[in-house]
């Protein structure tokens, strides 16, 4: 079943087509990965169907309403959330207020002023709830900003995560983290993203990520798509490889 | 900074109450201990912690510098003013009664068109609408008075109840008046309080320190900013409609624009980063300048002095300065 589509979606900056007619198809349940080199117009893409851009022409339809001209909250509304490539929280508050201001806005309860943020019960087990399943509940009471990074990827994707969102952008979950944390970082990601039945897309650079967690790749190049497949197909497609590496896979 | 908040978020809430009382109780038995020139002080003082500690939810909460709050202290007591000249009832509730809905209204407005704009643009935004304000007040003699302003004549309490009169009138009223903005300050102190740490306060944290994700929660920034700014116009606007009675005569000079920046000095002072930092700038504050003025003609150069150094050696205000103290002597205590 598609979840997300978008028809002929075109943005262009100066001379640089970084969506140059996209027909870009998202399954639902699906955990699919956006790869491609640096400029290859994967942010730009994310941003579109976020609303973080407005396209030039084309259109957005996720479960089959257009909602290319929606804001960035109505179409949060609609179910579609993300995080950020470079960290982005709420440094000077509480590891546990990040999560829990999501779950208050997506409640309708941010405009609250009367009533202590920390003494809403339900609200309150749901922030711990998914700080748990990203394994931050022990760094509940600690300021975001203070986290190690690592954990702070954890908690960008975690904030986006508490929207509960049917489908959810990662833009580079594991980018600045050692080789190790990659690892714990996606292990943690996908179980939580597969067992919440969250459909999600996410940029990485990474091949191994990629290939060892996704469904489907997705591989762009100036703003096109170049190559569509499973891991196994994509391993064995030798333009990517050549465009991706410069050599042919070793795999 | 992070350390801080974290350090005053760490203390338990016993303590947090326990403070607060014990400050509460002081400030009781205060008119049994100082003359009446002292309370009148402490009033004036109580005064500009509420306009302060309404401020700083735009400055310390929000991330919005306004440099016009003269125009909403200034509204406050020009209403009054005008309720006392054409209305009549020299009674504080019946002030209160039309002024707060008048200063709501006023920055409800004024709001909306300055949440348009963040950083220098909305600084500047509120310094030119406070401007327009004052040059009405100033211009528009045969409404306010012009620069000679309007009289405020002691007003009675508790609908009629409290009145003062003849000898002795003005020290009573002192001492009344004293407890009287001292159980508003305690409403406003409490309040906001509670207003900081509900779902909404919190949502404004968020929005200070990270406006792209905040959008990305689905939280529509600008009517957040908007409400924050209703509520801090109004409070600095109650603080302006207590201090005019107690001034007796309100002038163009509380709308002003070096009104507007000792109000953001006061915030400097205490510290826009805690809590408590406004209400300790506004008492602070008016004891400094009262004294500075009483000191030396040359009381701006010493307050303009004090200010830079402020924020050369205090970018956190006496009440961060204090909490870093007591943070440093815990750890040290906590050390072996």
């Amino acid at each position: 079943m598609i979840l997300l589509k978008t028809v002929d979606l075109r943005k262009q900056f100066g001379e640089t087509r970084a969506c140059d007619g996209l027909n870009f198809i998202v399954h639902k349940g699906e955990f699919l990965s956006l790869v491609g080199s640096n400029g290859a117009g994967k942010t730009t893409l994310v941003n579109l169907i976020s609303a973080h851009l407005q396209p030039d022409s084309g259109q957005i339809l996720f479960e089959d309403r257009d909602i290319t001209f929606m804001t960035v909250t109505e179409r949060i509304k609609a179910g579609i959330a993300r995080s950020f490539q470079i960290v982005s929280l709420f440094d000077a508050l509480s590891v546990f207020d990040n999560v829990a201001l999501s779950v208050f806005s997506r409640e309708g309860k941010a405009v609250r002023m009367t009533s202590l943020a920390d003494h809403d019960e339900e609200v309150r087990r749901e922030a711990l709830e998914v700080l748990g399943q990203f394994g931050l509940a022990s760094k509940e009471r600690v300021m975001a900003g203070d986290l190690a990074q690592g954990e702070r990827k954890l908690l960008d994707v975690a904030v986006a995560y508490a929207l509960r969102p049917r489908l959810l952008f990662l833009d580079e979950p594991t980018s600045g983290v050692s080789t190790h944390e990659k690892a714990q970082i996606m292990d943690t990601v996908s179980s939580v993203v597969r067992g919440g039945h969250v459909t999600a897309v996410v940029i990485e650079h990474d091949m191994d990520v990629v290939f060892r967690y996704s469904d489907r790749i997705v591989m762009m190049h100036e703003g096109a798509f170049l190559a569509d497949g499973t891991p196994d197909e994509i391993r064995a497609n030798q333009d990517v490889a050549s465009i991706l590496l410069g050599a042919p896979l070793t795999a | 900074m992070v350390a801080q908040i974290q350090a005053l978020r760490g203390r338990s809430g016993f303590g947090l109450w326990a403070s607060a009382a014990a400050v509460v109780v002081v400030l009781l038995l205060a008119p049994g201990y100082f003359g009446t020139y002292q309370i009148q002080l402490l009033i004036y003082g109580l005064i500009a912690a509420i306009a302060a500690l309404g401020f700083n939810l735009l400055l310390g909460y929000t991330g919005l510098l306004s440099f016009g709050h003269s125009a909403y202290f200034g509204v406050g007591a020009y209403t009054v003013a005008l309720v006392v000249e054409h209305l009549g009832p020299h009674s504080m509730e019946f002030y209160l009664l039309i002024g707060l809905p008048v200063v709501a209204l006023t920055s409800a407005l004024f709001g909306y068109i300055c949440v348009r704009h963040t950083q220098i643009f909305f600084g500047i935004l509120t310094l030119a609408i406070s401007q327009v304000i004052y040059s009405l007040a100033l211009n528009l003699f045969w409404v306010t008075g012009g620069s000679d302003g309007m009289r405020v004549p002691r007003p009675a309490l508790l609908f009629g109840a409290l009145s003062f009169s003849g000898s002795g009138g003005f020290r009573q009223f002192i001492t009344s008046y004293y407890y009287y903005v001292l159980a508003i300050f305690i409403v406003c102190v409490f309040l906001m309080w509670v207003i900081v740490h509900s779902p909404f306060g919190k949502a404004l944290q968020g929005i200070r320190d990270n406006e792209v994700r905040a959008r990305f929660l689905g939280l529509r920034i600008r009517r957040f900013r908007w409400i924050a700014f209703l509520v801090s116009g109004t409070f600095t606007g109650l603080a302006g409609i207590l201090w005019v009675p107690l001034e007796g005569l309100t002038t163009p000079d509380v709308l002003y624009w070096t009104f507007s920046g000792e109000i953001v000095f006061t915030a400097l002072l205490g510290g826009f980063r805690n809590f408590t930092g406004p209400i300790v700038g506004g008492i602070v504050f008016t004891y400094l300048k009262t004294y500075a003025v009483a000191t030396t003609e040359y009381w701006q150069l010493l307050l303009g002095v004090v200010l830079v150094t402020l924020v050369l050696v205090l970018p956190t205000g006496i009440v961060g300065a204090i909490s870093r103290l007591g943070q440093r002597f815990r750890e040290r205590r906590a050390a072996p």
